[in-house]
């Protein structure tokens, strides 16, 4: 399908277009303009494609580990070639095997879905969606990136140290991730997981600072909160979880740090290696205060995650239902519960822990407390699709991709959510199904309905419609292919992170199965490749855009140039006077923002 | 350019608002206090651990304190000198709250030494190993404001700068005031919770 018959050209065009580009406003060299940008536009691209590299990494790990689940009895010369005595005999040692699930999982939540996720719509939407000219600073904007970008070639580095980068999960448990004498990965890989995290959380919080301030205090005329789009909402929500969680990670591993180098026992105690045959003179410590501090960033942080894309994902599927936003209101409350709760509910990825089962049952209902928030977005976005003039653009498609990943990952993380099953089902397979489906497919699928949707502005382009059907569906499909079968392996009681099943008796019987999920797994990679691709090839070859707003769309930046320059709008910022979900009112498509009420106007 | 375009719309729209770079630091410094929490509710749920250790706090941190209890009314003084543009004033009250808060890490250094010469090394996970650790990160984040107080300071005397725009000592003197008040509450945790 082409563009044209997809894409609604529409007939009444109300915005004012400066059609013509708008130069630049004041004198860029190529250093300011592309690699020390101020320019909130340029800072998101940054993020973005340095996410998408991260992303390639990331998924590149997790098909390598998949190769290793599903032919563990294989050996693959080539992998010897390539990692050397990382995979002798052309299979991967389990420390090798460790380091990629390590890794994988760091990569993706904290450098993909964090930094690329948020980076990238923050600092694409909220100045041009709230009508400001840029950041709040975009000097920290700028510092932003670039230590997101150091912390970046810190833990890219820790890959090409002797004894590897960190592999004790990417939670980092002590007393594992503590003592270097009982695991290669915790030697120098942990410090440099360390550092790269702590420049990580830096970047994070100067972004976070920016993002809430430039919110609340840069609007241009008119925009009142309850008239700013959801995806406002959602970064706002995002940035203060940030702002809250992230020191608090920063503290757990700043006594981590001391633990290791320093020889406190702020985390160990009574250790006896076995390697050595030694004991350890630390006394008096608690692996169990490490899980409170990580958790309490680790929960929220899951969150982080899935508000961005929730705001996309309203944002996407009201301009294509042609339809206003059902229950804005409800939709921030929900945004806001699901914000509180997320600092209440820690304790559940620690149930198991010898938590006070009294303390766990208080957790279990907090807990499910969120189902409430969840469950009503969920039916609002339904209502929003529902008798709606649907346009399955492929931003469109993956945002209803994105509800159905986020309802099928939703309704297990109920299961987990109570204590008494989670005896069961914790480090199982279901789990891993469970939050792959729900924070990282769901996500993924945010980002890309995001990415679809705004590419048109971000680069005066279209991405290749062909393409982004194909990716569509075969990433849909796939996802479910992979994550379905994995809670069946979760419930049988098949636990994660082993390197080999082959002897148990209860897990091996799974291997057809895993072989299965694995060669999904490789197609759906190669699927994101191809989308990689795309992207890249569109910014170049891509069909132009012609019309300021291609998408009829009511928000602010579609009444920007159709290549804005530093600064966004040539003259005056545009005032707002309605909402920004007056869609299919009064007889018309759309009204955009910045058209004021007009008398005879029907009340919404 | 884009500042100034940046500027009038600052002025023109949001002149009842609070600045946007003042707003930053107050979300700033909520981020600082979860830092805070984080640690001193670690110190707590680790206190009641079998194995627990305290320390006699030194009288350099009674000292350390009054430091930075002055330091708070220097900068106070000198954002007013500011404002009412008495430039020579201010430069001095400038200049003693930046010595006043070098002296209080001089202090606070010489408050650790004699807490590890009374035998409380890292090794161990009480009271003390958590007040270097706590205090010491406090210490980092008066040297935050050190620095800034010296780029404030390097303006104040360079001849080609003119300000007249308050708004930087006005956040400088927020943030130091909540690093003082961030050490009288670790001061009284740390008393309190011997």
């Amino acid at each position: 399908m082409s563009n044209e018959t997809t894409i609604h050209v529409p007939a009444e065009v109300v915005h004012e277009l400066h059609v013509e580009e708008h130069g630049a406003h004041h004198k860029e060299s190529f250093i300011t303009k592309y690699v020390f940008s101020q320019d909130h536009k340029m800072i998101c691209k940054q993020f973005l494609i340095t996410g998408i590299i991260w992303a390639i990494l990331g998924g590149l790990m997790s098909v390598l580990f998949r190769l290793q689940l599903g032919y563990p009895e294989a050996s693959f010369p080539i992998l010897e070639d390539i990692f050397g005595k990382w995979a002798k005999g052309g299979k991967f040692t389990p420390e090798a095997y460790y380091a990629l699930v390590t890794m994988h999982g760091t990569v993706l939540v904290f450098f993909v879905l964090t930094g690329g996720l948020s980076g990238t719509f923050a600092n694409f939407l909220i100045p041009l969606q709230i009508g400001a000219r840029d950041m709040a600073s975009p000097f920290l904007n700028m510092l932003s990136y670039w230590f997101f970008w150091l912390a970046s070639v810190v833990i890219l580095s820790s890959f090409f140290l002797e004894t590897g980068p960190a592999s004790g999960g990417w939670t980092v448990y002590p007393p594992l991730s503590a003592l270097g004498q009982v695991n290669e990965g915790s030697k120098a890989g942990m410090d440099f997981w360390i550092i790269g995290m702590a420049l990580f959380v830096v970047s994070s919080l100067l972004g976070g600072l920016n993002y809430i301030s430039t919110i609340l205090n840069m609007r241009t005329k008119g925009m009142s909160m309850t008239r700013v789009p959801l995806t406002i909402w959602a970064i706002l929500f995002t940035a203060v979880l940030g702002v809250l969680s992230f020191p608090v990670l920063l503290s757990g591993l700043i006594l981590l740090l001391f633990d290791r180098h320093a020889g406190t026992s702020f985390y160990l105690s009574d250790i006896f290696v076995a390697s050595t045959q030694t004991a350890l003179p630390n006394e008096g410590g608690s692996a169990i205060l490490f899980q409170h501090l990580f958790w309490f960033l680790g929960h929220p942080e899951v969150y982080i995650i899935i508000l961005p894309a929730m705001g996309l994902v309203s944002e996407v599927m009201a301009v294509n239902s042609r339809k206003p936003i059902f229950g804005y209101m409800a939709m921030v409350g929900s945004l806001f519960a699901i914000a509180i709760l997320a600092f209440l509910v820690w304790a559940h990825h620690m149930f198991v822990t010898g938590l006070n089962p009294f303390l766990g049952s208080v957790f279990v209902l907090l807990t499910l407390l969120i189902a409430v928030p969840s469950a009503i977005k969920v039916f609002n976005w339904l209502t929003t699709l529902w008798r709606g003039n649907i346009r399955f653009t492929p931003a469109m498609l993956f945002a209803i991709g994105f509800v159905s990943m986020f309802i099928s990952g939703g309704l297990t993380g109920i299961f987990l959510g109570n204590s008494t099953l989670d005896i069961h089902l914790h480090d199982t397979y279901f789990v891993v199904a469970h939050f792959h489906i729900v924070m990282g497919v769901s996500a993924f699928f945010g980002m890309f309905c995001g990415i679809y949707h705004w590419y048109p502005k971000m680069y005066g382009r279209y991405l290749n419609n062909t393409m982004a059907y194909i990716h569509f569906w075969i990433t849909l499909a796939g996802a479910y292919l992979i994550f379905w079968p994995l809670h069946y392996e979760g419930l049988a009681g098949v636990p994660r992170r082993y390197l080999d099943y082959s002897n148990w008796h209860a897990f091996k019987n799974f291997l057809e199965l895993n072989r299965f999920i694995s060669t999904v797994a490789m197609i759906v990679f190669a699927v994101q490749l191809m989308f990689v691709f795309n992207f890249f090839y569109s910014i170049f070859k891509g069909r132009k855009v012609v019309t300021p707003n291609p998408w009829g769309a009511n928000t602010l930046e579609w009444t920007a140039p159709i290549r804005p320059g530093h600064g966004n709008w040539p003259g005056e910022i545009p005032e707002v006077y309605r909402w920004a979900y007056d869609y299919g009112k009064d007889g018309r498509s759309f009204i955009p923002q910045t058209e004021p009420v007009s008398p005879q106007e029907s009340k919404h | 350019m884009i500042k100034t375009l940046e500027g009038t719309n600052t002025v023109s729209e949001q002149q009842k608002r609070i600045h946007p770079h003042k707003f930053t630091l107050w979300v700033a410094i909520g981020s600082i206090i979860m830092m805070f929490a984080g640690l001193t509710s670690a110190y707590i749920v680790k206190r009641q651990q079998p194995g627990w250790t305290n320390f006699e706090v030194p009288r350099a941190f009674y000292y350390s304190t009054a430091v930075i209890l002055a330091s708070s009314l220097t900068v106070q003084l000198s954002l007013k000198a500011f404002k009412e543009r008495q430039m020579i004033k201010y430069r001095n009250w400038l200049t003693v709250t930046a010595i006043l808060g070098a002296l209080f890490i001089v202090l606070q250094w010489i408050g650790f030494i004699a807490i590890w010469n009374s035998g409380i090394s890292f090794h161990g996970s009480g009271a003390g190993q958590f007040l270097y650790v706590i205090a010491g990160l406090h210490a980092l984040h008066v040297l935050g404001g050190v620095i800034a107080l010296t780029v404030l300071f390097i303006k104040a005397f360079s001849a080609k700068i003119r300000s007249y725009n308050s708004m930087p000592i006005e956040i400088m003197s927020s943030y130091w005031h909540f690093v003082d008040l961030l050490w009288i509450y670790l001061f009284i945790f740390f008393v309190w919770m011997q």
